[in-house]
């Protein structure tokens, strides 16, 4: 059986020298965006799903476990961050920080029940298990149901930066991306990235060589869910509202699209796939009704004959870490 | 004193160049912002786009020397693409003004962004009355429907023809909870009474199990509060289960057209709901549909929210060349339009209040029989009509802080 | 009392459809490994099959029974060949993203060309009507339903697990270079399997397409129910995702009745809870 992510690379220091490279490229790119002319709020939106990408891809390309439901970290943050500003009234960063910690709890939850079982089961546990809260947040009143919650104030981060300038909520969102970044990059160059690929690798030879691979799996899903649960909070500075869109499958399925796309298990791929296909819907919004089709034949054609994904080609062919 | 003067003629040649300024600004550019590819594509989608075509052809503008250009795209039904993309369109694009926008989840998300750019909404698609009540903006003008409305209309009428108990079937979430009290109080009000209740949860594919509740609580009316696929499959089940056979009355709160269209004669006949638009009322009504359906792909007869794009735009287009401009100013745009009567072919004589809210009569139709059917399309009967000043919620009753008390 | 009776008998119907789906799900999964996330679309497709065969060719709904799942079954042969057989000795989890991309895309042409509010498809003559039987009235169309799925469900238990063909098709799943080594043509067995599974899905659409709105995105939602019974169910056995399908149709049955609020819920709760106490799930060994 081959693994989901390319390991013919080997891990060097000149792979994290490579990467470093690339980190430090993209954040410059990113910085100077506002100066461009590129539409910024589009930014700030690719900027939300690329670190939702990527948090996923701390599962997946690491853990080898495929989540099916990270819409559910995505939309319970951005529900308790928008409740948490527009009806307690919390400054920005605590807003931040309740919707973060909820989807740190939800995680530990899902977590316990979902990485019971492996493979496709995993799959399927994780997408009924937001399909579950999908319903909860339909019917409890907080979330307002179909109506969302809209017309979040933006306020002033710490008291200084005023969110609602749209120059100074691009910075502070591409800091938290970066931030975000930086975290899922030092994991998986850790001791704990390590025995989670090899747990991804062969799980049984990990457990006998004496490593609790469920508690591994659990930390790695809650960091995962945490993540995606900060870019949820994120977004909803973005968006100015937290709806059920963000908690559907379909959003997970989205998800899973950018990652494929970018490369499974790449450093950088989920921020490129996050990046193709927030555009894809941007611009394709104009041409109406095939979006959902372009999406299923980029499915199916990145797992036919693009399986290492746009960044996880580029990689092969020099044969670099990225 | 001389002084004065020259500076008081100074001031109005300053003023008479300005207006003249912007008198020569006769461009004006509409999106169009609905769901092309989803839940509701047959009610707005492509038929909504072609409308403001039509309102563009008809108003006549072009020809005294404006510029209107009309683009459109597809929200998806999600709030972030839908606000994104109006964000966008206003910031670069320069639209001036929102169409369409169904959805009441993106239309309130829109509602908040219009105001904040002090661009223009017409929502002719969502359902939630909070566009014109608590979350009213002075951007905003809500014009063919919302919940209360239809609520309104369809319980006063049928408790006033004798369907005095009522059961509910409620989707449950906050929609159908909404809808469900206000038809209640609307019941209660006029005499009825409401004799049991059941939430079932949204995209249910069977309503067997609610259904036979219905049927056994032997009320008059069940009165399906819920919306789409949701009504659609309660509508089908239950001349399955012989509700409509054995007696009892079914009466969607939010049902359209196209519904019916997809539903068929068979199974919808009998089916008794309110809406404020249909193509078969009158001529005016006859001929712009005629000419609707025919550059239609699928030679559909336009939805009632189809038709408020199209009635919407026609009366913005009146306000801009009563203004002699367009001066980029949302607020402004819509006092003026609130300010002058409206009449098109479509929804008749009416008016905008000051809550945003479009004032027009509400029909109540009953589905035909197939054997009374005509022709395709030809699908209701007239039975009863709310006049525009008691269909709606009454200012008394609004939340809105534009009106004043 | 009566009600009681009344939605056991309601959860009943709605139990064959899972026990339908969840069928076709276990029968592919036994073969190609892989979870058919296009089944729900499938499901459609038969459903929008039956509609055709009424107005393109005024076929009825009981050539539609047999026509419809063949007609669906080669399309689903057509992608196994062309696309899933390239997935072989790659990770499940392919399996599982290249069928959501199919699913996506039969959903998405299908609401393109007849939008989303779905089309109209009438009871057979035969079946209108119904009886009253004391407690309920019971439409027959209904009672056709859960009498025609559990036959079809035996027969498919039948199939595999007692004739020579099914014989040979679980030891293919044992061990397909020894099943080779004996003569019988492994692919092939394949691809009938999948075109089995599939059918039985299109068979589910066209059983339900009376009763529901024959609409593109039907069967999007029922999909994820439908993978939390085989998570419950465990896929490891035939019997065993037939009768988790239909105890957990009567188990939401029951929840409508006495706190419909949870009737959407209860079966992803109740997933929670075996996954707790028996992670391999009801019926099946460990993974």
């Amino acid at each position: 059986m081959s693994a989901l992510t390319d390991d013919t690379l080997p891990a060097s220091p000149r792979a994290v020298r490579d990467e470093m490279v690339v980190f430090v490229v993209m954040a410059a790119l990113l910085l100077i965006v506002p100066w461009t002319g590129i539409y910024p709020f589009f930014v700030m939106q690719a900027l939300c799903f690329a670190l939702l990408a990527c948090a996923f891809n701390l599962l997946i390309g690491y853990g080898g476990l495929l989540s099916f439901g990270h819409a559910m970290f995505l939309g319970t943050a951005g529900y308790l961050t928008a409740h948490a500003l527009k009806v307690w009234g919390l400054s920005p960063e605590l807003g931040i920080l309740f919707g973060t910690l909820g989807a740190a709890a939800l995680g530990v939850i899902t977590g316990y029940v979902s990485i019971r079982r492996q493979g496709i089961y995993f799959s399927m546990i994780t997408l009924a298990l937001s399909q579950l809260l999908f319903f909860v947040y339909l019917q409890t009143p907080f979330t307002h149901g179909e109506d969302g919650i809209q017309g979040i104030p933006q306020g002033y981060l710490f008291g200084v930066f005023n969110l609602a300038k749209p120059i100074t909520l691009y910075y502070v969102v591409l800091a938290g991306f970066l931030g975000g970044f930086l975290i899922i990059y030092r994991t998986i160059n850790s001791p704990f990235g390590e025995v989670l690929k090899a747990i991804r690798e062969n799980e049984p030879r990990a457990i006998s060589l004496g490593y609790k691979t469920d508690q591994y799996k659990l930390v790695a899903f809650i960091l995962s869910g945490t993540l995606a649960g900060f870019a949820g909070s994120l977004k909803v500075f973005v968006a100015q509202n937290a709806s059920l869109t963000d908690v559907h499958w379909t959003m997970s399925g989205e998800v899973v699209l950018m990652t494929l796309v970018g490369g499974l298990g790449t450093v950088f791929g989920p921020v490129v796939g996050a990046f193709v296909i927030i555009a894809m819907q941007q611009y394709l919004a104009g041409f109406g009704q095939w979006v959902t089709v372009i999406q299923g034949v980029i499915f199916v054609t990145c797992v036919l004959t693009f399986r290492r994904g746009v960044i996880g080609e580029i990689a092969h062919y020099f044969r670099r870490s990225l | 004193m001389k002084q004065q003067i020259s500076a008081l003629l100074f001031g109005t040649a300053l003023a008479l160049c300005v207006t003249a300024a912007m008198a020569q600004d006769k461009n004006v550019k509409i999106g169009v912002l609905t769901d092309n590819s989803g839940l509701y594509s047959d009610l707005g989608g492509a038929g909504s786009t072609l409308a403001a075509q039509m309102a563009i052809e008809d108003s006549g503008l072009a020809a005294k020397g404006w510029k209107i250009d009309l683009i459109s795209a597809d929200h998806q039904n999600k709030p972030d693409i839908a606000t994104t993309i109006a964000r966008q369109w206003i910031d670069v694009e320069k639209v001036d003004i929102l169409m369409d926008v169904l959805n009441s989840g993106v239309g309130l998300a829109i509602n908040n962004l219009v105001k904040e750019k002090n661009a223009v909404m017409i929502n002719t698609g969502a359902a939630t009355s909070d566009l014109t009540n608590a979350q009213c903006s002075p951007n905003t003008v809500h014009w063919v429907y919302d919940t209360y409305m239809l609520a309104n209309s369809t319980g006063q009428a049928l408790v006033k023809a004798g369907g005095d108990t009522w059961y509910f079937l409620t989707a449950d979430y906050a929609f159908g909870h909404a809808l469900e009290r206000d038809t209640t109080a609307v019941v209660v009000k006029s005499g009825g009474k409401v004799i049991g209740t059941v939430k079932h949860p949204l995209n249910s594919s069977d309503f067997s199990s609610f259904l036979l509740q219905a049927q056994a609580s032997k009320a008059k009316i069940v009165g399906m509060a819920n919306a789409g696929g949701d009504t659609t499959n309660t509508i089908k089940q239950a001349s399955e289960f012989g509700i409509v056979a054995g007696g009892q009355k079914l009466a969607g709160l939010l049902l359209f057209i196209t519904d019916v269209h997809s539903l068929g004669l068979k199974v919808a006949q009998g089916l008794t709901f309110t809406e404020t638009f249909y193509w078969d009322l009158n001529d005016g009504t006859r001929a712009f549909s005629k000419r609707f359906s025919e550059r239609m792909k699928n030679k559909a007869q336009p939805s009632m929210v189809q038709a408020g794009v199209y009635s919407g735009l026609i009366h913005y287009f009146k306000t801009l060349e009563a203004m002699g401009g367009n001066v980029h100013d949302g607020i402004k745009v819509v006092d003026k339009m609130k300010s002058l009567p409206t009449d098109d072919a479509l929804f008749g004589k009416g008016s905008i209040r000051v809550d945003g809210r479009k004032i027009h009569p509400a029909y109540l139709f009953e589905v035909k029989k197939p054997e009374e059917s005509k022709g395709p399309w030809d699908y209701y009967k007239l039975i009863g009509t709310t006049p525009g000043d008691q269909a709606f919620r009454p200012l008394s009753e609004s939340a809105c802080p534009l009106v004043k008390k | 009392m009566q009600a009681l009776y009344a939605q056991l008998l309601v959860g009943l119907i709605n139990g064959s459809f899972y026990a339908l789906l969840s069928l076709g799900l276990a029968v592919i999964f036994g073969m190609l490994n892989i979870i058919n996330f296009a089944h729900g679309a499938l499901y459609m497709m038969g459903a929008f099959c039956a509609y055709f065969l009424l107005h393109l060719t005024g076929l009825g709904y009981w050539p539609a029974l047999i026509i419809a799942p063949i007609v669906v079954g080669i399309f689903g042969m057509i992608l196994e060949r062309t696309m899933l057989q390239w997935l072989t000795g790659l990770d499940h989890l392919y399996g599982l993203l290249l069928t959501f991309g199919i699913a996506l895309i039969v959903q998405g042409v299908f609401q393109n060309y007849f939008g989303s509010s779905g089309l109209p498809y009438a009871i057979p003559d035969e079946l209108k009507g119904g009886m009253n039987l004391g407690f309920m009235f019971l439409p027959i169309y209904r009672g056709w339903v859960v009498v025609f799925s559990l036959i079809v469900c035996i027969a498919t238990w039948y199939l595999i697990e007692k004739t020579r063909l099914g014989a040979n098709l679980r030891a293919a799943t044992e061990n397909p270079t020894l099943v080779r080594a004996f003569g019988i043509n492994v692919p092939r067995m394949i691809t009938l399997t999948y075109g089995l599974g599939v059918g039985l899905a299109a068979l589910a659409g066209v059983l339900s397409a009376p009763i529901n709105q024959v609409r593109p995105l039907m069967g999007a939602d029922l999909i994820i129910v439908v993978f939390a019974v085989v998570v419950i169910g465990g896929m490891g056995s035939i019997m065993g995702s037939i009768i988790t399908g239909f105890a957990l149709g009567v188990i939401e049955g029951l929840t409508k009745y006495f706190y419909p609020e949870a009737s959407n819920t209860v079966v992803f709760v109740l997933m929670v809870l075996v996954l707790l106490v028996k992670p391999t799930g009801l019926t099946g060994r460990a993974a």
